[in-house]
């Protein structure tokens, strides 16, 4: 900072290294390079002499041998005799797929918190900051295991099901609510299901377009198309007209009651519920002050000016308001969906099978290469944090405020 | 009004009405529910929606409270106190008090230690926080650590009072050089209190453990809400100053410095805290030398202070950065060093910025230090989910043990955060 001010020197002396700004910086990093290398052969030296003693060696062969342990919640096929590297696969799997749940939900949940807690209903508003602060102070660990603990301990069995006269029964009889999983109905693709699907995702594109269009009219001559009803007519008619022409492939396989269990359907775990819950509804709470925190950041000003000039109430929230406080609201979202991915491996405390059980769990425990488990649970998450991080920058610098 | 025209007319008031109530409908109660509550028909709704649910919850946990049972001895006594009826079995609280907040393996005779221990903490804790307290109060807060140690893990005194003539030392070499030169007075310091340390390590007897005055008590016996709050003090007070060091590092123009800093702190960024743990419990015992064992206790305080000084760091350099140009020049030209700028001109502002951000962390921290329980530490969480569910009295306990634990955490964490926003509102000096 202060070389400007330093008079130029005729000859370099070696007192300079230490008195003179120029060249002092150079020895701070010589020592500091000297200190690192001294510190990672001290690290390094006492691991070779550990593995030594223990008469162990770094070696990852161990992910190509069979795994020997069941995963009761997969994505992809899965058996005990799979290797170690499918098991990791499938943690990567269901980690991502709690992960991605729980973002969706959180999103949902903290938008509609947010937007609530600063509403004039002084009831609402204050029944928003009581689970806001109530859900922030207290630690996620305990949120997963309470909701685990109502999942495995108070609702009922399958056999309460059972008899002429059940003590529990099913939701709209599609959906079972169990102390082994939640059963939901699952989808059976018949023959020409594909046309349905096919179409379904044309008409998705096919609102983008309709919505470009509408707003490139109204840019280019101030014609105002309707948006809301067109947009819903494309997205479901379509798909709907389509699942008819074709006489209706598209069934559902209800869950039923056999034996000591439930079959058929989808079993989705208590462990995953209880992650996938406690992950939304905790981070949920801090997204709902972001957002907060977003829209009470754009000055009355910018709303009265758009009032000023005529705009409707929901067009000043949609075209003035939002486009503000979603710049400063975008950021910090990203960041609690890094939390929320990094968080989810908490599924290690209620026997969810995500990475961090899997790889970094009985994997670990079983071969015992706790090093290379560790590590390459490390790359994992330093991937994705990394990856999610470079996303945020280019954001950042495209919603950038361009000044001078 | 003249005269002649008060007598021309038949009734003059000469004294002013007094002014009459506001309608019922437009003031009070009822204007106020009118304005807050049913402005609008979906506002109405939404009132319906919540008082709704405020009744159900409260319909549902409010006997339960009330009804509670505080003085039985097992579950089952419990119930048949209960008999039938809903109502909390409280007595689980009451009978496992001691277990709750010093674990399982603590000497039961010496819970006067840490009790003191926690009662000092808010002394050693008021200076720091409250900065209009005489600063001479700060002695206390610089003798806390030793005295605490020394209470709560108790053998020889030698340890912690070589450990504090050893700071003493290096604070008075560093008093007597840095109006030289910052980095002959810091590293002076660090020299003469490695000295004092390694002088007195030797003069220590090798069993001063055993006659000792405090019975010596081991790290592994820690637990229950006292290891999350030694967690939480420690790594917090730690992670600061390492936290401040990597910001500096950060922000250096010496590019080696700074990219060290950098990937140190993306990479602790990065990873889960719970794999930090993991490398805590199982793989860096690998990384110290074969002949030395170090606790547990002690690999999950490093492996939290630098996960914590990490996110300290990011919230110090926003801090940095929010500070004008014009500060950092200013300094530059009073002919301050770079050390002086920072720690009188640039660290007091920065710091200020960065204290909300601070807390967070360490809000944050607190509420992760219940992550131990995962590597099988026996704190709160751990002892809940383990002795205490494990028992034979106590198996099926499950919401008063959980909700005291919500309820302490709760209270700490809450409490930090009202102390941040009141700071906030005592160090806002641009009155606004």
């Amino acid at each position: 900072m202060t070389t400007l001010t330093d008079p130029p020197q005729a000859s370099f002396r070696l007192s300079m290294l230490l008195s003179d700004t120029r060249y002092r910086s150079y020895t701070f990093q010589f020592i500091a390079l000297m200190l690192l290398i001294a510190a990672i052969a001290f690290l390094g030296s006492n691991l070779m002499r550990n593995l030594a003693a223990a008469g162990l060696n770094i070696s990852y062969q161990f992910l190509g041998s069979p795994a020997g342990y069941d995963i009761n919640q997969t994505l992809v096929e899965y058996t005990s005799q799979s290797t170690n590297a499918k098991a990791a696969l499938v943690g990567i799997l269901n980690t991502l797929l709690v992960a991605f749940l729980a973002c969706v939900t959180a999103t949902v949940l903290g938008v509609i918190a947010g937007v609530l807690r600063l509403s004039n209903n002084w009831l609402v508003s204050k029944l928003m900051s009581f689970y806001v602060e109530i859900f922030r102070n207290i630690p996620v660990l305990i949120w997963i295991i309470i909701i685990f603990t109502i999942m495995i301990a108070v609702l009922p069995g399958p056999r309460a099901f059972r008899g002429d006269e059940p003590s529990a029964s099913m939701v709209f009889d599609a959906i079972a609510f169990t102390n082994r999983g939640v059963y939901i109905p699952a989808p059976v693709w018949g023959p020409g299901s594909m046309v349905v699907v096919i179409t379904f995702l044309l008409s998705v594109v096919g609102v983008f377009a309709y919505r470009r269009y509408a707003t490139k009219l109204l840019y280019d001559t101030g014609r105002l198309l309707p948006m809301g009803w067109p947009s819903l007519a494309i997205f479901f008619v379509p798909a709907l007209l389509a699942y008819l022409v074709m006489g209706m492939p598209i069934g559902l396989e209800y869950p039923e009651l056999k034996g000591f269990n439930f079959s058929g359907g989808i079993k989705v775990g208590g462990p995953l519920i209880a992650l996938w819950f406690a992950l939304s509804i905790y981070t949920g709470a801090f997204i709902a002050e972001n957002v907060r925190a977003g829209i009470q950041a754009i000055s009355k000003g910018q709303s009265e000016a758009a009032g000023a000039l005529g705009l409707r109430q929901g067009r000043i929230m949609n075209l003035v308001v939002l486009p503000q406080a979603l710049r400063v609201i975008i950021p910090p979202l990203i960041s609690q969906y890094l939390n929320i991915t990094k968080n989810s491996s908490l599924a290690i405390a209620v026997g969810y099978a995500d990475i961090t059980a899997t790889l970094g769990g009985i994997t670990l425990n079983q071969t015992g290469r706790a090093i290379e488990c560790v590590l390459l649970l490390m790359l994992f998450y330093l991937t994705i944090s990394l990856s999610i991080s470079a996303v945020m920058n280019v954001y950042n610098n495209s919603v950038k405020l361009k000044e001078r | 009004m003249s005269d002649t025209h008060a007598n021309s007319v038949a009734f003059v008031r000469t004294e002013q009405v007094p002014p009459s109530p506001p309608p019922f409908q437009t003031s009070g109660p009822v204007k106020w529910a009118k304005d807050n509550l049913f402005s609008t028909p979906l506002y109405t709704l939404l009132t319906i929606v919540a008082a709704y649910f405020i009744y159900v919850i409260l319909a549902n946990t409010l006997p339960w409270i009330l009804n509670g049972v505080w003085s039985t001895s097992s579950l089952a006594e419990c119930r048949e106190v209960l008999d039938g009826v809903s109502g909390g079995c409280f007595s689980v609280l009451t009978e496992r008090w001691n277990q709750l907040l010093f674990g399982f393996t603590y000497p039961s005779e010496e819970y006067w230690r840490p009790t003191l221990a926690f009662i000092l903490l808010f002394a050693a804790a008021a200076p720091v926080l409250f900065y209009k307290l005489p600063r001479k109060l700060l002695i206390i807060t610089g003798l806390f650590p030793f005295v605490a140690y020394y209470l709560i893990w108790g053998g020889t005194i030698f340890t912690p009072i070589l450990a504090l003539v050893g700071f003493v030392a290096g604070y008075f070499v560093y008093q007597r050089f840095v109006a030289g030169s910052f980095a002959a007075g810091f590293f002076g310091g660090v020299a003469a209190a490695l000295v004092v340390w390694n002088i007195g390590g030797m003069l220590i007897p090798e069993n001063a453990n055993e006659n000792a005055m405090l019975l010596a008590v081991p790290s592994r016996d820690l637990g229950g809400f006292m290891l999350n709050m030694m967690l939480g003090v420690t790594c917090v007070s730690l992670s600061v100053p390492l936290g401040i060091a990597l910001a500096l590092g950060r922000q250096s123009d010496m590019p080696l410095i700074k990219w060290i800093c950098v990937v140190f702190i993306e990479f602790i960024r990065g990873v889960p805290l719970i794999t930090l743990l993991f490398v805590a419990s199982v793989m860096l015992a690998y990384f110290f030398p074969p002949e030395s064992t170090t606790d547990l206790f002690l690999r999950v305080v490093i492996m939290i202070t630098m996960f914590s000084s990490a996110y300290i760091a990011e919230v110090i350099r926003g801090g940095l950065a929010a500070l004008p140009r014009g500060q950092y020049e200013a300094a530059d030209s009073l002919g301050l060093d770079y050390p002086q700028a920072m720690r009188l001109i640039i660290l007091p502002q920065a710091l200020k910025i960065s204290i909300p951000g601070i807390v967070n962390i360490a809000v944050g921290l607190f509420k992760d230090t219940t992550l131990v329980s995962v590597i099988s530490m026996f704190d709160i969480l751990g002892m809940i989910r383990g002795p205490i569910l494990a028992s034979t009295e106590w198996n099926g306990v499950y919401w008063e043990l959980l909700g005291f634990a919500a309820l302490l955490f709760f209270v700490v964490c809450y409490g930090i955060s009202q102390y941040s926003q009141w700071l906030e509102r005592q160090l806002a000096t641009d009155h606004r």
